[in-house]
């Protein structure tokens, strides 16, 4: 459904990805697992038409992404909950998710969408006329979720949803995330935490400076001696052991 | 007195507009102006040469006033698209620099000495050449800016802006245009600030660049944020102190401007997001987020 083939982007003359070729098929969970500085986010940016593809494809059913604007991007079906949650912290819960239905028209569905989500996470209810920036920072996270959700989106893309949260909350997130997964939502999740990604993903990719360097299931990532190495800490030793 | 009091009460409603216009860009968009007296000498500017040269009718004449002032704000839009916070200030400062400069030196803009003689509105045979009912007038004008204004925060439009206010990148992925809606709003604010440059022209009749500089885009701003920004309440009663208050202080003579500053430096310290604003919104070339 998504395909990224050797896709080159970055910032100003800097090239971040050096030709990044990756999928997704429908109901799977992906997942992007890689260092500071990577390319993770950039991954995200030019696939959501943040950035520009300076050269290869990106495609997203049957049709060429790299030249549609962000705005444009969201109403193809494809959403974004980006790092840091970024809740718009001033409005109010409700309005964000809201604006999460921004680009449909249909205004009886999305307020059914938006009930939905309020009867599950009902926090979303009780906290519904508070500014979102009230929130603790696991609540800002399923607002951002949910927010991504009233769009109706054929694929999710999550940008560290476990970035700056309490254990407890990575849980609760990731809780959140497997049940969608089991309602066949498509996901792609990029994180550095891997442990918690690639338990939850079908398969994995590994980047590194802009280059995917490995890939496969996540049963066959986690027991690949370079993902225990450098992400998941078995093995590890420093260069004076 | 009493033509004294109705006379701030006129300035005062202008204010409330050209605040109310601001508070669109800065308070709402969040975007930075520092060159919104440039859409008010703009209006005043159009209203007088067209009332003058060709006779338009008040309300045509005002029309025009809001429509020239509106495409300006367009002009200056779309190039400042990509622009951001310092920038997007820098390049505000400098078109109304720039405006200042072409009121003062062009033949058409009478110079120096701006033009004489602008007659008052007449509307269906009704000449609001007296203060009282100008005023009404200027009410009236001030009333279509709040319901305008109010409107327009309360849509869906306005959702989206403030979405863009608190995360520009994060609205777009949510589907909203964001170039497309500051460019909008720059437009819609700069009409508005028209009327009120139409307003004031017919009113006080004797225009000139004086009124039009840097010297009154900083004290719209100001109103807009002692105001609180984002609140349009706020905005009134901001662009109502602003105008009362100089007058107020006059009895302590030479120590008028000193009372003045501090008062406003005190008000910002005791209360950073204006008097009646409510989130932590800040003017953000100011203070640099992340």
């Amino acid at each position: 459904m998504l395909t990224l083939k050797s896709v080159q982007a970055g910032y100003g003359r800097l090239m971040v990805l050096k030709g990044i070729s990756l999928h997704v098929r429908q109901g799977e969970v992906v997942t992007l697992i890689g260092g500071n500085g990577a390319g993770k986010s950039t991954t995200l940016g030019a696939i959501s038409g943040l950035l520009s593809v300076w050269r290869g494809q990106v495609e997203f059913d049957g049709r060429d992404l790299s030249r549609v604007p962000a705005e444009k991007v969201v109403a193809l079906g494809l959403a974004l909950v980006p790092e840091g949650r970024r809740v718009f912290a001033t409005l109010s819960v409700r309005t964000n998710l809201e604006l999460g239905g921004f680009h449909r028209r249909d205004a009886r569905e999305v307020r059914r969408d938006l009930d939905d989500l309020q009867e599950r996470f009902p926090i979303l209810k009780e906290r519904a006329h508070q500014p979102a920036g009230t929130l603790s920072g696991g609540e800002q996270q399923i607002l951002a979720i949910c927010r991504a959700l009233m769009s109706r989106p054929q694929l999710l893309m999550l940008d560290e949803p476990s970035m700056g949260l309490s254990p407890r909350n990575v849980q609760l997130v990731y809780d959140i995330l497997r049940e969608l997964k089991e309602r066949g939502t498509t996901l792609l999740l990029v994180e550095q935490n891997a442990r918690a990604a690639l338990k939850l993903a079908d398969r994995g990719y590994v980047i590194e400076t802009g280059r995917i360097i490995l890939d496969g299931t996540a049963s066959e990532l986690q027991e690949a001696p370079e993902v225990q190495r450098a992400y998941l800490g078995k093995g590890y030793r420093e260069v004076w052991e | 007195m009493a033509a004294y009091i109705l006379h701030l009460a006129i300035l005062a409603g202008i204010y409330v507009i050209l605040a109310l216009s601001l508070n669109l860009i800065v308070g709402y968009a969040g975007q930075v102006s520092l060159g919104h007296a440039a859409f008010y000498g703009i209006g005043a500017y159009i209203s007088t040469l067209t009332a003058l040269n060709w006779h338009f009718p008040y309300l045509l004449a005002a029309l025009a006033a809001m429509v020239f002032a509106g495409l300006c704000g367009l002009a200056l839009g779309l190039p400042t698209l990509r622009l951001k916070e310092d920038y997007l200030a820098i390049v505000t400062l400098g078109f109304g620099v720039i405006i200042d400069l072409v009121m003062r030196n062009l033949e058409l803009t009478g110079g120096p000495d701006g033009i004489v003689g602008i007659p008052s509105p007449v509307i269906l045979g009704f000449s609001f050449r007296q203060p009282i009912p100008y005023f009404l007038l200027v009410c009236l004008g001030v009333a279509f800016t709040l319901l305008f204004t109010y409107l327009l925060v309360s849509s869906y439009h306005g959702r989206a802006l403030r979405a863009i206010r608190d995360h520009e990148t994060t609205a777009q992925v949510m589907g909203i245009n964001s170039p497309a809606y500051k460019v909008a709003v720059f437009a819609l604010a700069a009409a508005l600030a028209g009327l009120a440059g139409s307003l004031f022209a017919h009113y006080i009749k004797h225009i000139n660049y004086e009124s039009f500089g840097l010297h009154s885009s900083i004290l719209i701003l100001c109103m807009v944020v002692l105001g609180g920004m984002g609140s349009i309440l706020g905005s009134v009663v901001g662009a109502i102190i602003l105008t009362v208050l100089p007058e107020t202080l006059r009895q302590f003579h030479a120590y008028q401007d000193l009372i003045y500053g501090g008062l406003l430096v005190a008000l910002l310290v005791l209360r950073p997001q204006g008097l009646l604003g409510k989130g932590k919104l800040s003017l953000k070339f100011m203070i640099k987020k992340e």
